[in-house]
């Protein structure tokens, strides 16, 4: 199981895997490719949109598991995770970063809300294409995410019957 | 005009999935399994789901397109116009309405999700894995969505080319065409 490692960081996903296998393999899959798959960010910068997006959509557990991993990627320098969550603006990161997590940001509130303007911002601090594209879609992703683990943390509240999988 | 360079034979999500295929295959997958799978929900109401959370994510492509597929599922259009419109009063089941409300809910936060939404869901006679399914499937669309919207895909205003889609939704799924989609070129 080359994606039990990352199962086991997104919490909440992996008792949701085991709820339902066949669609937590494509669930844990996606979850991999885009944080440890081929991209121009850095595993700390995709962690870092993952745990953003997930802070802000009040989804704690998830955001605390991204938390640890960006500490983690970003070693001294990860007192910056705690600054991007008060706000990307005033964080030690570079220019681009801060417009790609508000970027992110904007995509968690609603796809609508990233404008042209934002994008050539990004663009103009040297974000290329695909970084623009792997912001928005790991910002995508974390709105599923989080309203999966936390929408059925309150059905499990309800729910004490066993499912199985098919 | 999108913020990327797509396809322009490839409008809303799938030029984002011939974009980037390594992240596409899985999602391709799970949407797969969640909306064309063996359940006891059948194709035209988890159609619904998908057309209830993109019409309040205010999605035009996404809104379109599964309205377009649950019509031809469905084989009536009241269905989608009362969902998007208000779905209690939709010409569906007691169940079927308790799940929308509980997709509903998912669209505006995952704690947003009331106990009492799936008791009512589960009294209506909703199995644990129609829950499930139901949350799933609208946490799915808010990512497709955002993913469509957020890069400002294009949405033909055509509704002839969403004819097309739901119906190559209908006859081929999620599934990526085995032979690509260079035939749609013009």
């Amino acid at each position: 199981m080359p994606n039990s490692r990352i199962a086991d960081e997104i919490p909440g996903i992996k008792s949701l895997a085991k709820f339902r296998p066949s669609t937590g393999k494509p669930l844990t899959a996606l979850a991999e490719t885009i944080l440890r798959g081929p991209s121009p960010l850095t595993h700390g910068e995709r962690e870092l949109i993952a745990a953003y997006v997930s802070y802000k959509n009040n989804s704690m557990f998830v955001y605390q598991g991204h938390a640890a991993a960006a500490r983690r990627m970003y070693g001294a320098a990860g007192f910056l995770v705690n600054e991007v969550m008060r706000d990307p603006n005033t964080a030690t990161i570079s220019k681009k970063l801060k417009i790609l997590l508000r970027i992110a940001g904007k995509v968690q509130v609603s796809g609508l809300a990233v404008k042209q303007q934002d994008v050539d911002e990004a663009k103009s601090h040297g974000a290329s294409d695909r970084e623009v594209h792997d912001t928005v879609l790991i910002a995508s992703v974390f709105c599923m995410i989080n309203r999966y683990v936390e929408g059925m943390n309150n059905f499990t509240r309800v729910g004490k019957e066993k499912v199985e999988d098919n | 005009m999108p913020y990327i360079p797509l396809e322009d034979h490839l409008p809303g999500i799938t030029g984002l999935l011939e974009y980037r295929k390594d992240t596409a295959a899985p999602i391709r997958e799970l949407t797969q399994i969640l909306l064309r799978g063996e359940s006891t929900l059948t194709e035209g109401e988890r159609e619904l789901i998908a057309t209830i959370v993109s019409h309040r994510n205010s999605c035009r492509f996404c809104t379109a397109a599964h309205t377009a597929a649950a019509d031809i599922l469905l084989g009536e259009t009241e269905s989608t116009a009362q969902v998007k419109a208000d779905h209690h009063s939709a010409p569906l089941s007691e169940k079927m309405k308790c799940l929308l409300t509980i997709a509903a809910q998912t669209q505006e936060s995952g704690k947003a999700v009331t106990t009492q939404a799936v008791q009512e869901a589960k009294d209506a006679g909703a199995t644990d894995l129609e829950i499930h399914d139901t949350v799933l499937i609208a946490a799915l669309f808010c990512l497709y969505n955002r993913y469509v919207d957020g890069l400002a895909t294009v949405a033909p205003s055509d509704p002839g080319f969403y004819e097309g889609l739901g119906k190559r939704l209908k006859d081929n799924g999620y599934n990526r065409l085995p032979q690509g989609y260079d035939h749609l070129k013009k």
